[in-house]
């Protein structure tokens, strides 16, 4: 089940449809709000690599008439999809789970690093609080520290409202040229 | 032929084409031969050459040849599958196959043993995949160009590296002037 935000909370919504108009105030899902901030900071291809918690947003993404979405098999291949997609000429980014980051530590420093590429990278942090699978936390616990050791500016949504700050992080990744980590963990996303 | 002499044979063709050219000597090579700021040099990130240049063939309309080698299409494997799926006629996969890993030391890769990367790249739904010799490279991507079709071309040939200095262009200004060629040729 995907959480709600209400729309005064929002920086920007215009483009969300209302899912629950019952709910006091019009909320819109938070799904909603990361596809429509990927698209108003023109974000016009995506990548995915599928995560359970992530699976609404890659719907949203797959459906939107904004996006060009490009399932990748493995995520450094869909960093080198979005490193092309930037250069000609289409913001990009890339939606996946923690445990990639260490299959992706090589082409973040040596094409998105070195070449002074931005990258979204939307990240759903499995491992944390309400986890019910083991493994999981073993990547948990060394996500941060990777992130850290990379120098890659990393960003924790933890509390549905924390969502509001996505459109500042895209904002910022497109201003300052690297790529940005959101990890959003099972809190942000209200469980399972 | 080696590798070098079909990017010699190659290098007419390519030169008013968009390329992103695999790391290592691959690079080298065809900095050396005929440099032009239309190429995108990888200068790491083995494997993705291919991945890179589909995401420019996917964002703009036009044509860009990726030049990739066994070795990387096997560390990538995942790629075939991906462009095969996505298919963008504007987009071609040279595959410069000499079955061995040049760059490090010509060790012997898999696809110069039991693996046809043609064969794999047809499993994997690739429509138009043609292998040719060495020879016959130029040519096959002349026709690949000209047909405005996805194309994914494997080129057999045999294993060997010429001595090349290491490129010392900065990766922000091949990126740069890479950006403003595909920006001046889509405006």
């Amino acid at each position: 089940m995907r959480g709600f935000i209400p729309f005064a909370a929002c920086t920007r919504v215009g483009q969300a449809q209302p899912t629950n108009p019952d709910e006091g105030g019009s909320p819109v899902s938070v799904d909603d709000k990361i596809v429509s901030d990927l698209v108003a900071n023109k974000v016009e291809f995506v990548t995915t690599v599928p995560c359970k918690q992530l699976a609404g947003v890659i719907e949203k993404v797959d459906t939107s008439p904004d996006i060009h979405h490009v399932p990748s098999n493995k995520e450094d291949e869909g960093i080198g999809l979005c490193a092309g997609a930037f250069m000609g000429g289409k913001r990009s980014a890339i939606i996946m789970q923690n445990t990639a980051i260490g299959v992706t530590i090589n082409t973040l420093a040596t094409l998105t690093q070195f070449y002074r590429l931005p990258l979204p990278m939307i990240i759903s942090y499995r491992g944390e609080l309400g986890e019910p699978v083991a493994c999981q936390v073993e990547m948990a616990v060394h996500t941060k520290a990777l992130l850290a050791q990379l120098h890659i500016p990393t960003y924790h949504f933890h509390k549905e409202e924390d969502v509001a700050e996505l459109d500042a992080i895209l904002k910022y990744t497109y201003m300052c040229n690297k790529p940005v980590a959101v990890l959003t963990d099972a809190t942000f996303w209200k469980g399972y | 032929m080696i590798r070098s002499d079909v990017l010699r044979d190659i290098a007419p063709i390519l030169s008013d084409q968009l390329v992103v050219c695999n790391i290592g000597l691959p690079s080298q090579e065809l900095h050396m031969i005929d440099d032009q700021p239309s190429t995108f040099y990888m200068l790491g990130t083995m494997g993705l050459s291919s991945s890179i240049g589909l995401g420019v063939a996917l964002a703009q309309n036009k044509k860009v040849i990726s030049i990739d080698g066994d070795g990387s299409v096997l560390t990538n494997f995942g790629t075939l599958p991906t462009i095969a799926n996505n298919v963008a006629d504007n987009y071609i996969l040279l595959i410069i196959d000499n079955g061995s890993y040049g760059s490090t030391g010509d060790q012997p890769t898999y696809a110069g043993k039991k693996t046809s990367l043609t064969a794999v790249a047809k499993a994997c739904g690739c429509e138009n995949v043609i292998e040719c010799q060495a020879e016959d490279t130029a040519e096959t991507l002349r026709q690949a160009i000209e047909g405005d079709k996805m194309t994914i071309i494997v080129s057999k040939c045999e294993s060997g590296n010429i001595k090349v200095p290491v490129i010392t262009m900065d990766p922000v200004v091949i990126r740069a002037r890479f950006m403003k060629e595909i920006e001046d040729r889509n405006a």
